[in-house]
């Protein structure tokens, strides 16, 4: 039965909402790359939705064809057991969230484990490349870099600075000029001389790259720059002359970008590794991390079932008038029914639900 | 005449007794909250570090509440929050309010002066009474801050998760109804009897994280997103060398009265930093070197944006870290700051110090927890 049996990672991020599933040997079987487009509850339920329609397609060519690759240990009886939703759900046996949306997921999904993103992203690297020293990953909305040393975490840092060279500034950018995103790499890497641009801040970056355009030179050359540029901002504001070793493992969006790839080889000048499922590492982490810790304690999961994403959800914010410090508590709603709250700094409306569900920073 | 103070952490609890003491009319600040922050950044250059915008909107609270006259800790202050008070004079000047302001030092270590100034303050109490008074005060932050160091043990070890919080915030929010250094002194004892009684779990064995940085930064529970009782917990114990009694015995009686001070973190910094620059920056370096080498497992340095000693301990602990393989996590606060970012990093920060410590114990053999 334990091969036929799968963990759920979520990593709710400001730009994307990713989705991976992964089998008791850590393989990802299914992913998927959502764009949370500012509505993560959405997000969240329509990734549900997808791993929930895929894992019935998996039972039904079971039905069908007697056997279908990771089901061939199946037995007819199991198959048929498993053709319900409730069965369905059964296959989950762990769901752990990350990033920037991870505790709003927890609660929707019913996770087992929340973990940051550094760690979520760490473990992922460390799966595809076990030997890693360096990950740098650029998102969304914001970039990191995570030394590891002899196996584990040693240092790490976000950027603080400004949004400059995450992926949101370069669709952007990529918009302006009109480029569709997928090709904004490859023009820089036709670039002969790229242009020097200004990449330590995304508004003096964009007004640097109308100059140059208005002096003539070429789009090739601008965005090449720019990649240069951001990169060279990376290296200094983030990376902050922390030791770069190989293996360099990049990930996030923007390991899609080959112009980027590009110019950090020629900063490093390292090979620089991209994993095959680069968009998707943290949610993999966050899989990983939830199949190590149901393994070690031998407890249910606390996942709610896809019925989850068929439930409507809502939030509501609330001033608190209990005190001077008038905090905003958000409430999620499901129905009628309030499922978590936080936001309070004195702990009023989250102790007020039963504990297992208040946002422990530590669980 | 009806006198104010600004809030900085559990300090409001000791000088509440020397004016109950004295006999002096005041107003305590409501506590600092958003609101807090709202009227100092508006009225505050926008450089100055997060100190000086909480301290002012304490006192414009205050002034709404009928306060007339300041009380400000000088300090001898190294860093510009020495100069604050009369930052505050002027800006409280600008706004039309009239507050007389009092600065609480003696300047260039005159004791005389420091004894007429308050002297003043109490409408010519007699010198002993002040000195007792002064005392009384002491004594109650050290026992404030004791009381503190118990809850940073107790917590991360409790069996009912927020019990402590429950007793600890409960105190911080009664100790204002009470009168006089005698009824605080009691009730602080019967606080920490309850703190004792709370069940532990003994077994448990916590990572020990140090606490450094810029003094007002990291006393302060409101400034620093109450990172030591998040820390607690998710079952971290924390310590933390700087305190207010710390500040009041090394800073103010000692050097007053020229009595010898606590040196060891001087000491400690002397390779990496062998004067003092201003602010807390040798104590940041030389706190983080006997950590490491009391086995703590981590340590968090917190500052205000701005804020230039820290600046210098910041770019000197890399050095420490190498040298003492003790990982430092560095914040930065200001009025800004996002508070999921802050503790993602200090998630993280505590992952990977978990991470440490099982590799360590198993010597040589990788494993991953996860948790």
């Amino acid at each position: 039965m334990k091969e036929n049996t799968y963990y759920l990672g979520i990593d709710v991020g400001s730009v994307s909402t990713n989705f991976v599933l992964i089998n008791e040997n850590e393989e990802i079987v299914e992913k998927i790359y959502l764009k949370t487009n500012g509505q993560p509850i959405k997000a969240i339920c329509e990734g549900l939705e997808y791993i929930r329609s895929r894992l019935n397609e998996r039972i039904n060519n079971y039905g069908n064809y007697g056997q279908f690759d990771n089901y061939s240990q199946f037995n007819e009886q199991s198959a048929q057991q498993f053709n319900y939703q409730s069965g369905i759900k059964s296959l989950v046996k762990g769901v752990g969230t990350t990033g920037s949306g991870r505790h709003l997921a927890a609660i929707i999904v019913g996770a087992d484990v929340v973990k940051n993103e550094i760690t979520a992203h760490a473990v992922a690297a460390q799966k595809v490349v076990p030997d890693v020293k360096s990950i740098l990953e650029i998102g969304g909305q914001d970039s990191k870099i995570i030394i590891l040393k002899n196996g584990i975490v040693y240092d790490f840092a976000m950027n603080t600075v400004c949004a400059a060279g995450t992926g949101s500034f370069l669709d952007r950018q990529a918009a302006r000029l009109g480029i569709p995103i997928s090709e904004f790499g490859k023009f820089a890497l036709r670039s002969k001389s790229p242009v020097r641009i200004a990449g330590r801040c995304a508004v003096f970056a964009e007004s640097d790259m109308i100059h140059k355009q208005q002096a003539g030179h070429s789009l090739e050359d601008i965005i090449c720059g720019l990649c240069e540029g951001l990169v060279r901002n990376y290296l200094n504001n983030l990376a902050k002359g922390k030791e770069i070793n190989p293996p360099i493992v990049f990930q996030g969006g923007v390991a899609a970008n080959v112009g980027i790839v590009a110019a950090f080889e020629k900063a490093l000048g390292q090979k620089i590794i991209i994993p095959e499922h680069y968009d998707v590492m943290g949610a993999y982490g966050a899989a990983i991390i939830a199949r190590e810790k149901m393994e070690n304690q031998q407890s249910e999961t606390k996942f709610r079932g896809f019925e989850a994403a068929d439930n409507v959800y809502s939030t509501k914010t609330i001033e608190c008038n209990g005190c001077s410090n008038i905090c905003e508590i958000i409430q999620i709603m499901s129905g009628k029914n309030v499922m978590s709250c936080w936001g309070d700094r004195c702990g009023k409306w989250s102790s007020s639900l039963l504990r297992y569900e208040r946002i422990e920073a530590g669980s | 005449m009806k006198v104010t103070f600004p809030h900085m952490g559990n300090m409001y609890i000791c000088v509440k007794a020397l004016l109950d003491d004295l006999d002096i009319d005041y107003i305590l600040p409501p506590f600092t909250s958003k609101k807090t922050l709202e009227i100092g950044t508006k009225h505050v250059p926008e450089c100055a570090c997060l100190p000086l915008k909480i301290t002012l909107g304490n006192l414009m609270e205050a002034y709404e509440l009928g306060a007339d006259t300041v009380l400000m800790v000088g300090g001898c202050g190294p860093c510009r929050f020495g100069y604050y008070c009369e930052m505050h004079r002027e800006i409280l000047h600008d706004l039309g309010t009239n507050m007389k302001v009092i600065t609480l030092e003696p300047p260039h270590g005159d004791v005389k002066e420091f004894l007429r100034r308050i002297k003043n303050l109490t409408n010519n109490a007699g010198i002993f009474k002040i000195l007792h008074a002064i005392k009384n005060a002491t004594k109650i932050a050290i026992a404030v801050d004791d009381l503190e160091r118990l809850t940073f043990k107790i917590r991360p070890r409790e069996v009912e998760k927020g019990a402590v919080n429950e007793i600890y915030n409960q105190f911080k929010r009664d100790v204002i109804n009470l009168k006089g250094s005698k009824e605080i002194i009691k009730f602080i004892e019967e606080t920490e009897k309850k703190l004792l009684q709370i069940k532990t779990d003994e077994s448990f064995k916590p990572l020990k994280i140090g606490i450094v940085g810029e003094i007002y930064t990291t006393i302060d529970d409101y400034t620093s997103f109450s990172i030591q009782q998040r820390l607690g917990g998710m079952g971290v114990e924390v310590h933390r060398y700087v305190t207010v009694s710390n500040w009041i015995t090394e800073h103010i009686i000692k050097q007053t009265l020229k009595l010898p001070r606590d040196l060891r973190f001087a000491k400690a910094a002397r390779p990496y930093l062998g004067t003092m620059i201003g602010g807390h920056a040798q104590e940041t370096v030389g706190n983080t070197i006997l950590y490491a080498q009391d086995g703590y497992d981590g340590v968090i340095q917190i500052y205000p944006l701005t804020c230039m000693p820290e600046i210098v301990a910041e770019s000197i602990l890399p050095a420490v870290e190498r040298d003492y393989d003790i990982p430092v996590l560095t914040l930065i606060i200001d009025e800004m700051t996002g508070e999921a970012g802050y503790f993602t990093r200090v998630e993280a920060f505590i992952d990977l110090l978990h991470r440490r410590r099982e590799k360590k114990q198993v010597e040589g053999k990788y494993i991953l927890s996860g948790n």
